[in-house]
């Protein structure tokens, strides 16, 4: 377990006005913002837990800290980042070269970005890429346009804690034209015993730009819940394309509850890649609201539960404009008596007339106390669309394990490599070094499942 | 090689009993017999499969005992045995599996380009298209690919013991002589590799001349001889054993 970095700044445990405005002061934040979190927390303490979905009666919203600061400042060189978390990375597997290979590197280390680097060539361009309170402060008008417009503060119970806590979480802007050829990372973790995490994501893609952005999480194991919702903004503007890809590897006692939309305007284009791995509980449906003529969705997902673990994931499509196309991938893998669920929702709009959309889901049972279900939501309201739904389960196979094993592979080796088989077409679209991460996270997951 | 005695069960089922073999360096058995005479079984509780359980007798081979050992093990220990029915892996591909395959037998790495190479020429001489690399293993493939993708894999593999279960069932003649040629081609290339042909019909000993025939009937092997016993098989059918030679 990673040594904990000592705090410089922490709430007390709870939530009220009172935690609310000292987040908001510690940032020194606007009048409206505070305003904002202020009706926000009003909306959370209206709003009940969903009565759908998940299990959510261990979560203790009390017993929690809200915000804590770990370090003073942002380090713009690897060299001043501290080694505490350069340590952490190190066990997580991170390769080092990727500083050479990626354009820039946001990690949040407990609820602040403390290393941010951008390349000179994109930020000439006029590319930013900050964690959100500086934004904030740097870009005031662009950030009031957009906050709160895909996912408004009243938009469920976890999006309203978000928006009266949020901290942290990186806010990319490309302007119009521009194509970021390599891809924007960031890696969050949570790293304080009973901490909330709610960073809150920005991404703004003006006509015709293009912007792949990663967001990796992982956390090591600790005895007390914790709770983790994030909130997740994308706007492509006519032509723009905007790839978000995220891999969750959050410990077993995570409830981890995200609200991600993203909004296409005319013939653009917006990808989720979304990986879930770990955590106790995960409600997590990336939306994507096709609103422009031509635009596309493209949602790819995969989760893993274990023993203990709830993953209730999936996606939402919206066809609102005529010729707009969407593709839902999500596969799913059971093992050592976990639950994977499938909620989607497809909705065509009248006079979405062209919409064509395709949605695959596919589980993968490991053994026989495992479970999968499937919640499709089908909403049709145009005639002059095309629109399929295929849904299957399957078990790995002896007859797999033994033709594996008989190429000389161990029981574990065979299993890794039938689920790798299985999320292939997940992994294919990953920056090579996470898929090598995520294959190298399908071998750990495939510890101990073995009997 | 040695096989003593051997009994074999599915479940409480004892469907192989006293049955033994010794295969020299070199040597090539073919097991032919009627369906359910228990060749296959025999197959694939050599290879380690957990359905066959192996409840009495030896399996010794290189001077090691893998009489209760794990599929890998005796991978590991040279075993190969070509599926009679092999399996799908979608999402798998013959570059991933042979890759880790090699790294767990030979101990050591081959790197991904020399794999490829090494893939893409066995292919060609089993007249496969080079794109079966990356496709997933047996995903979609008619029951001659499947057949001859086991094929590909021994030649990356080279093992000292080759089991072929049924090799030439679902092959046209041409595909037949490819999986004849390289048979042959494994033998140059070590000739004390041991081959066992499991199999109904004579016509892969076309291409391969085996040292001995056995006949098996109700989970026992009951009549070994020359290579004429296949001809004698192909003339009279499996029932002349009966009458006693």
């Amino acid at each position: 377990m990673a040594s904990c970095a000592r705090p410089i700044f922490k709430t007390k445990k709870g939530i009220n006005r009172t935690i609310v405005c000292q987040i908001a002061e510690r940032k020194n934040e606007p009048g409206w913002m505070i305003d904002y979190r202020l009706r926000a927390l009003e909306q959370f303490e209206r709003l009940a837990l969903p009565s759908w979905g998940a299990d959510l009666s261990g979560l203790d919203e009390q017993d929690i800290h809200y915000y804590v600061q770990p370090f003073k400042e942002q380090h713009n060189s690897w060299d001043t980042v501290p080694d505490e978390v350069k340590n952490t990375f190190e066990k997580l597997g991170i390769p080092q070269a990727e500083q050479k290979f990626l354009a820039g590197v946001g990690a949040q280390y407990e609820s602040e970005v403390v290393y941010k680097r951008l390349k000179p060539e994109w930020a000439q361009k006029g590319v930013e890429f900050m964690d959100m309170s500086s934004a904030l402060v740097a870009f005031p008008e662009l950030f009031r346009r957009y906050f709160g417009t895909v996912v408004p503060l009243h938009d469920n119970k976890f999006a309203a804690l978000n928006s009266a806590v949020w901290s942290g979480g990186s806010f990319v802007f490309v302007p119009a034209g521009v194509e970021i050829t390599v891809p924007l990372q960031a890696y969050f973790r949570i790293n304080s015993i009973s901490m909330g995490q709610f960073e809150r994501t920005l991404i703004i893609a003006e006509p015709k730009a293009r912007v792949h952005y990663v967001e990796g999480c992982s956390a090591p194991l600790y005895r007390k819940s914790s709770l983790h919702s994030a909130v997740v903004e994308l706007i492509a503007l006519a032509d723009a394309h905007i790839r978000y890809t995220t891999i969750q590897n959050w410990s077993s006692n995570v409830y981890n509850l995200v609200t991600k939309r993203a909004i296409a305007y005319e013939r653009a284009k917006i990808e989720w890649i979304d990986g879930n791995f770990g955590s106790k509980v995960t409600m997590k449906y990336p939306c994507i609201v096709l609103k422009g003529v031509g635009s596309q969705g493209q949602i790819i997902s995969i989760a893993v539960a274990s023993k203990g673990q709830h993953q209730d994931a999936g996606g939402k499509i919206i066809h609102l404009a005529a010729q707009t196309t969407s593709n839902i991938i999500s596969k799913s893998i059971s093992k050592q008596g976990g639950r994977t669920s499938y909620r989607g929702l497809l909705k065509v709009a009248p006079k979405a007339v062209g919409a064509k959309s395709k949605v695959q889901c596919e589980a993968l049972l490991l053994d026989k106390n495992s479970r999968s279900d499937t919640y499709p939501t089908l909403q049709i309201d145009e005639p002059l669309s095309d629109i399929g739904h295929e849904a299957s389960v399957s078990k790995l196979s002896d007859e797999q394990l033994f033709y594996l094993q008989s190429r000389g592979l161990s029981e574990q080796e065979a299993r890794a490599m039938v689920v790798n088989g299985f999320i292939d077409a997940f992994v294919k679209e990953l920056p090579m070094e996470y898929a090598i991460e995520i294959n190298r996270l399908i071998a750990m997951h495939m510890e101990g499942s073995i009997g | 090689m040695q096989i003593d005695k051997l009994a074999i069960a599915i479940g409480q089922t004892l469907i192989i009993q006293e049955f033994s073999l010794s295969v020299a360096p070199g040597a090539v058995h073919v097991i032919m017999g009627p369906n359910g005479s228990g060749k296959s079984s025999l197959a694939n509780a050599l290879a380690g499969h957990p359905h066959y359980v192996i409840t009495k007798g030896e399996f010794i081979a290189d001077g090691v005992r893998l009489t209760q050992s794990s599929p890998c093990e005796r991978a590991r220990a040279g075993i190969f045995l070509a599926c009679q029915q092999p399996v799908s892996l979608p999402g798998v591909s013959l570059l991933m599996l042979l890759t880790e395959s090699y790294r767990a037998i030979k101990k050591k790495d081959m790197t991904l380009l020399q794999m490829r190479e090494n893939i893409v020429h066995a292919l060609g001489q089993l007249g496969l298209d080079s794109s079966f690399v990356d496709r997933s293993v047996n995903d979609g493939f008619s029951g001659g690919e499947k057949k001859r993708l086991e094929m590909v894999q021994l030649l990356i593999l080279k093992p000292s013991i080759i089991i072929l279960d049924e090799i030439d069932s679902g092959l046209d003649v041409d595909a037949l002589a490819l999986v004849g040629n390289s048979l042959h081609a494994i033998r140059q290339e070590n000739p004390s590799v041991r081959i066992i042909i499991i199999t109904h019909y004579p016509r892969l000993l076309h291409y391969i001349i085996p040292d001995y025939v056995h006949i098996m009937q109700q989970g026992r092997l009951i009549l070994s001889g020359t290579p004429e016993l296949s001809a004698q098989v192909q003339a009279y059918g499996y029932d002349f054993t009966r009458l006693g030679k």
